[in-house]
Order: structure tokens, then sequence, then C-alpha cells
């Protein structure tokens, strides 16, 4: 029966999305005001999907093997956490997590959202069921994921054991999240573009759920290089895989309209452009959604190929898009610029933010999606990858680093001072940095010989705006953006670190010897046969030592029996300057093993950098909520008479 | 500046902006993008010498070598019509085994395959698409052979 409420509350949750559609299209019409049931049935058709999607997790968690999607995707051997979470591990379970996501996302909207005109918010309402909508259908009509196994099978088959991981259970529903929170801006754009109520208080509207979509999304794609470096074991934190490019082009995405949207809320001008982000930001969530679901492309995330999948997702994205952009272009020309600005002026250096973005995000997409048309055009097979991606992306992404120190510095619509006498000592210590490295380390590349001296000079630079006033009295949306771009001088500092100053050992090693990498001495003690719950593995002893203070590392390759997998576990020890990196191999005909070992100078300084530009994100949200609290607690009437 | 004149400087930015991202990205992937090959192509003398590529086929029987330093491999990938030695410094992946779907990425050095990286199934439902087909191929091959 379990299985059986959720897809009925699926097919209810389908109508309410659809009658949302109907009072959305009656209210433009019309004058007749539906805010109010529009509001009651988001809400309502919110609460069925998490009902459908509760249904799902517990005949997972009750490994109910009746079900089609648990038969194929979990086993009752799997650790419970596992089994869980391996309802959105598989294709039907994530589509579901993300419809349900969508929904609630309309819920809240529906509850809290009271800073756009009645109108806008019913139209963003309305196109927010529009979304969901298709992705009812999807699951309904092509991916069922309630449905039933006659008769049910003893026990299921298991899931890809480089997935059992604690970063399968949080890494999609962040990045879901961080997706769908993108929705919620497409549907207030395509709202305001329908009413024509493009102005500060729609982007103020907005503003919250693209933070924290953005947050989200941060965070998502840091969590997932960390688990691609330490669960691939292949020492790198950045592959160019179009499923890490499909979470990276949202981000570039948000980034953009992050800025842009300041720039609408602040000073109502840049509508037409902060639209059309908001448009682009969410199709590039669909985008993502369509590469890795459809598994169209090669990749070492890729799951199983299913055209048909992949041909509705298309369609749908084509559908959405495509009717943003003509409601765009009817509607975008009508829209009035706001307040003018000059050459010199904070929103100038915004738009130069947007427009690099823009050519990082356009760079990325071509290079990803390049091979697909290539062979949908000649049938030739290519693959692009860290080459074209690192020549072209690194230099420009370097170039925004520069101008993140300048752009803050910069007043709303007209800077006459002398702005650039501030950067002076930021600019002197990174020319220093960047003669250090030639002095120090000649024969380094270019790109993070460049890193270290961009990295240098914006640690100071980005702490300038709190430079000449009291830190403590800076709004809390200013600490945020000093922060994140400080994140910024972090993360780039890890990467060039790891660039230019990584260590890779590959030998073999009989029990006993020893192996040099960096300044550690590494020596084999023993490799031994060790089991766990639905795995056994070879785990090696390493001892390994600078000097003093020898410790242990245990790296394992691990079997898996269902279904018939191996993967190496990395062991991996962090120090303040750097990670001792060890992967255990295969054993040779003397009884030698191959072992891989990295020294990697700084590299957690690429996850703290990830990290701290999503706490700059964080505080800045922190700083646009509050007051709103605040005014809820305290209304004006009650506070007129306390 | 004017309202109108702004609008028209942010509409001319943001087309320049498209143009570069489209013409570096065109450049980009004249350069760098790599082909994919099969060892019939490369005995057709398709691919040429250095150049990035990727090779894709199976581990012929029978072929894996190691060298005496333990971390080189040599093996050869078929795909039934011709085969291409093929060498790799590293651990190889999980699941490369002989008689099994392997593409290497890397270059063509002197008729030898260099590989930096090689990618084998992952599992039983992973499958580089590339080799999806060709193992089709093979099996329509055969199947007409017979």
């Amino acid at each position: 029966m379990i299985a059986e409420t959720g897809l009925a509350a699926l097919w209810l949750a389908a109508g309410l999305a659809a009658y949302q559609f109907v009072l959305m299209v009656l209210a433009l019409r019309s004058d007749i005001a539906v805010t109010r049931p529009m509001r009651g049935v988001a809400v309502i058709q919110g609460v069925l999907t998490l009902l459908a999607f509760g249904m799902l997790l517990l005949v997972f968690a009750r490994s109910d093997m009746s079900v089609a999607l648990v038969f194929e995707n979990s086993n009752s051997a799997k650790p419970f956490i596992y089994k869980v979470a391996g309802a959105w591990g598989n294709h039907e379970g994530s589509m579901l997590m993300w419809v349900t996501i969508l929904a609630i996302a309309g819920a809240f909207v529906a509850l809290f959202s009271r800073r756009t005109g009645e109108r806008t918010l019913t139209a963003a309402l309305g196109s927010q069921a529009v979304l969901a909508l298709g992705f009812y259908a999807f699951l309904l009509v092509a991916s069922n994921p309630f449905a039933r196994l006659f008769p049910a099978p003893p026990d299921g088959q298991g899931l890809n054991p480089l997935l059992q991981d604690p970063g399968l259970a949080f890494h999609p529903p962040t990045l879901y999240l961080g997706y769908v929170g993108l929705s919620v801006a497409f549907s207030f754009a395509v709202g305001a573009l329908l009413t024509g109520e493009v102005d500060s208080r729609l982007a103020r509207a907005m503003r919250p759920w693209v933070l924290g979509a953005w947050i989200l999304l941060t965070l998502g794609i840091t969590a997932g290089s960390y688990w691609a470096y330490y669960e691939l074991g292949w020492g790198g934190y950045w592959f160019w895989d179009p499923v890490e490019n499909a979470s990276l082009m949202p981000w570039l995405a948000a980034t953009a309209l992050l800025h842009s949207i300041n720039v609408l809320a602040a000073r109502g001008a840049l509508k037409a452009w902060t639209m059309m982000l908001a448009v682009i930001a969410f199709s590039m969530s669909m985008v993502g959604t369509f590469l890795v679901r459809s598994g169209i492309l090669t990749s070492v995330h890729a799951f199983a190929i299913d055209p048909q999948r992949g041909t509705f997702l298309l369609v749908l994205l084509a559908i959405y898009v495509g009717a943003a952009f003509v409601l765009f272009a009817v509607r975008g020309a009508s829209l009035k610029e706001g307040t003018p600005f000059e050459l010199v002026s904070r929103e100038s250096g915004l738009v130069v933010n947007n427009l690099l973005l823009s050519v990082v995000l356009g760079i990325v997409f071509l290079g990803t999606l390049y091979p697909l048309f290539i062979e949908a055009l000649s049938g030739e097979k290519l693959s692009v990858g860290a080459p074209y991606f690192n020549a072209l992306a690194g230099p420009l992404a370097l170039l925004l680093a520069i101008m993140v120190g300048i752009g803050p510095l910069l007043r709303w619509r007209r800077e006459r001072r002398p702005v650039f006498g501030q950067l002076k000592i930021p600019a002197l210590i990174g020319v220093s940095a960047l003669v250090m490295t030639i002095l120090a380390a000649p024969a380094m590349h270019i790109l993070p010989r460049l890193g270290f001296g961009v990295a240098a000079y914006l640690i100071a630079a980005s702490i300038l705006p709190l430079v000449g006033r009291n830190p403590l009295r800076a709004p809390l949306a200013t600490w945020g953006m000093v922060v994140s771009h400080f994140g910024i001088a972090v993360a780039l500092s890890g990467m060039a670190a790891n660039a230019a100053f990584s260590s890779e050992r590959l030998a073999i090693a009989k029990p006993g010897e020893i192996l040099t990498v960096g300044p550690w001495q590494v020596q084999l003690e023993s490799v031994t046969p060790t089991a766990g719950k639905n795995w056994t593995a070879n785990e090696a002893e390493l001892r390994a030592s600078r000097g003093q203070g020898a410790f242990t590392l245990k790296p394992e390759t691990r079997y898996y029996s269902d279904p018939p997998t191996e993967t190496n576990e990395s062991a991996i020890r962090t120090f303040w300057n750097g990670q001792l990196y060890t992967v255990v191999g295969k054993e040779d005909a003397s009884g030698a093993w191959q072992l891989r070992l990295w020294w990697k100078p700084f590299v957690t300084l690429i996850w703290a950098g990830g990290a701290l530009i999503a706490i700059g994100g964080a505080l800045a949200l922190l700083g646009r909520l509050l007051p709103l609290l605040r005014r809820r607690r305290f209304p004006e009437w009650r506070r007129r008479y306390a | 500046m004017k309202p109108k004149n702004q609008r028209l400087a942010l509409v001319s930015a943001a087309i320049m902006a498209l143009l570069v991202a489209v013409l570096l990205a065109m450049w980009g992937l004249r350069s760098q993008a790599s082909f994919f090959y099969t060892p019939a192509d490369i005995a057709a003398g398709k691919a040429a010498n250095g150049e990035a590529a990727r090779l894709g086929g199976m581990v012929e029987k029978g072929s894996i070598r190691r060298e005496p330093d333990g971390v080189t491999i040599r093996f050869v990938l078929t795909d039934g019509r011709a085969t291409t030695p093929v060498v790799y410094r590293g651990i190889v992946p999980d699941l490369f085994r002989e008689g099994s779907g392997a593409v290497a990425e890397g270059r063509l050095q002197n008729g030898t395959f260099v590989a930096d990286t090689i990618l084998a199934k992952h599992d039983e439902r992973y499958m580089p698409p590339e080799l999806g087909n060709l193992a089709a191929e093979h099996k329509a091959g055969k199947t007409l052979e017979k």
C-alpha cells in the first residue's frame, strides 16, 4: 500500500499543478484576485509531493523488493543509511526528489513571499507549477518510481559501490536544492515579465532564493570535488568531467545573477539583463540535469544510457527555455531602464563581472556540448578535456579574480575618488609574490605562477571594503561579500600550490621496503585481507614519517559482490601544510604491491576556500533575512504601542 | 549617459561577450579536442603522430605484460579487425581485464599508443558509450561471419 499511496499523492499533486496553471491564466486574462487560492493550492501541492517522496524513502528503508526500483538499486545487505540514500541514487528516485524540492520551493514562495505585487506572485506560482507539471508527466508517464514487480524477487541487485559513500547521501540533494532554488528565480522572472513589474521589489523577493541556491551549489561543487578527490583515487580535485561541468554551469550563471540582482535591488537598473540571467541560470540547471540524467556523455559518473529519458528531458528543456526566451523577446524590449550610471561606477564593475562570467560560462558550455554536436552532425566521436578548459577558462578566471579586488571599492552611479590608490598595497603584494615565484621556482608553469600572484593580491584587496570603517558596524552583507571574495583568493592559492608543488611517486614495493615522496618516507609494512558488510578488501599498512612522528595509513582495494566491482579506497592524512595521499594497487608475481603516493602541499586550501565562499554567502543571506524576521516579530502596530 | 545610449552600450557589450566566448571556444576546440579511434582507424592511418586522442577496444587475451618496474604495463587493444599496442604507467583501473573493454586516453607515438589514463568498465552497468557501439558492431560482425 505504501507505494500506491505515493503514486496517488503524485497524481493528485500533478492535478493541483494543472489547476494552478489554470488559475494563473485566469488571473492574467482578467483581474480576478486569485492569490489566496493560489497560495493554498501551492502549499497542498508541496505537501503531497513530500508525501510521495516520503513513501519512496519508506519502501527503500524497508527493502521492499516488490517495488521494481528497490529491486534494481538496493540490496538487503546494505547498511541502513545507504538503503535510504539509495532512494535518490537512481534515475526515477532522483527525478522524484527534484520535483519534490520544486514543489516545496513553490509552497515556501506561496507562504512567505510578500514583497512582489499580487499579480506577479500569482504568475510566478503559476510558472513554478508549470515547471513541476512537466516533471510530474515525466515521472508518471515515462519513469514511475513506484512500479511493482510480480512476483517479488527475493533480494535486490545492489548499488554501484562507488556511490556507497556518505558523499552520495548528501551530494545530490545539495546540488538539487541549488538547481531548484534557481527555478524560483526563473519563475519570478517569468511572472514579472508577464505582468511587466520588473523592479527593485522583485529583485529583493528573488535575492534570498538566488543567494540560497548559490550557497548550496557552492557547497555541492566543493563537496563533490572532495568526493572525487578521495573516492576515485586519482589524486585530482577537478576533472572537467561533463557531470562536473553540469554543476559548474548553473553556478557560473547564478554567480552572475547574484551580482546583477544587487544592481536591480539597489538601483533599479539592469532590468532586462537580470531577467535574462535568471532565465539562463535555470536553463543551465535543466541542462545540467539533462546531461547527468540522460547519461548521454562519456563520464566517470554516468549511469546506464537510456535515450528515451534523455529525449523527454530535452523536450522539457526546449519547451521551458524556449517559452522563456520568447517571453523575454516580446516583453524585454518594453522594460524601462532604471537609473543611469557612468562608466566608472559600481554598476559598471558588476557588468564587467557579469560579462567575464558569461564568457567563461559560454566556453564551458560549448566545450561540454561540442562532442554531442559533432557526433550528431558527422557521427565522429571526440572528447574535450582538461587542456581545453584550463587553457581558456584559466586566464579568464584570473582576470575575473583581479576585477574582484576592484569592483567592491567603487561607488554606485559615479566614482570620482581616486580609488585605484587604495589598491597600491595589494598590487605591490601581488607583484612581489610573482617575483618570488620567479626567483624561487624558475621552472614553474605560467598559470600557477600567475595564480600565486593574483591570490596574494586578492587576499589583501578583498578585505579593503572593511578598511577605514568600524568593521563591527559594517552590514552583514558587506561581511559576506568580503568573506566570499577572500575565499576565492584562498581557493586560488590552494589550486596554484597543488599545481606547482605536488610530488607523486608511483612504484612497487615489497613489505619492508621504503618509498620517498616529497619530504616523506613511506614504508610498506604489510598487506592483509579484511572484510566489511558487503565487501572484501586488501588493506595495506603504510608507515609514514618525515624525520619524527611516524604514523600509519591504511589504503585499501575493495571488492564488492553485488554488483561485482572493485574500488580503490585512498588513505589520506591531513597536515596544516598539505596532505599525504596514498593508494594501493595490485600485487605482482613476486609479491610486490603497486603503490601510488602523493604529497600535496596546501591542497586543502582549495576546499577551505570553497567553504569560505559559501560561508560568505550565508552571512549575506542572514544579513538580508534578519531584518525581515525582526519586522515580522514586531509589526508596525505593535512597535507603536510597545 | 542617456538611458537609451546606456541600453545600447549594454546590449553591444553582451553581444561582444558572446562573440568572444564563441571565438575563443572555436579556437580552443580546434586545437584541443581529441578524437576517438579504434585500432582499425589507427591501422588506416587516421590518427596523426602525437595528436591527443582516445583509443577504444577490447584488451586482447594474453597480451598484458608488466615491465620490471612493476608499474608500467603493455597490452594490446583490438577491435576484431586490427590491433594497437598500448603502454601505460600507473595503477590500472577497476575491472581492467583481458578480454574486456577499455578506453585509453593519450597519444600515438611511432605506432604505440602512450596512455595517460585508462578507463575501463566501472561496474556492470557502466560502459563508455563509444564502447557500447563497438560491442554492438562486434556482435553484428560475428553474426554475419556465422
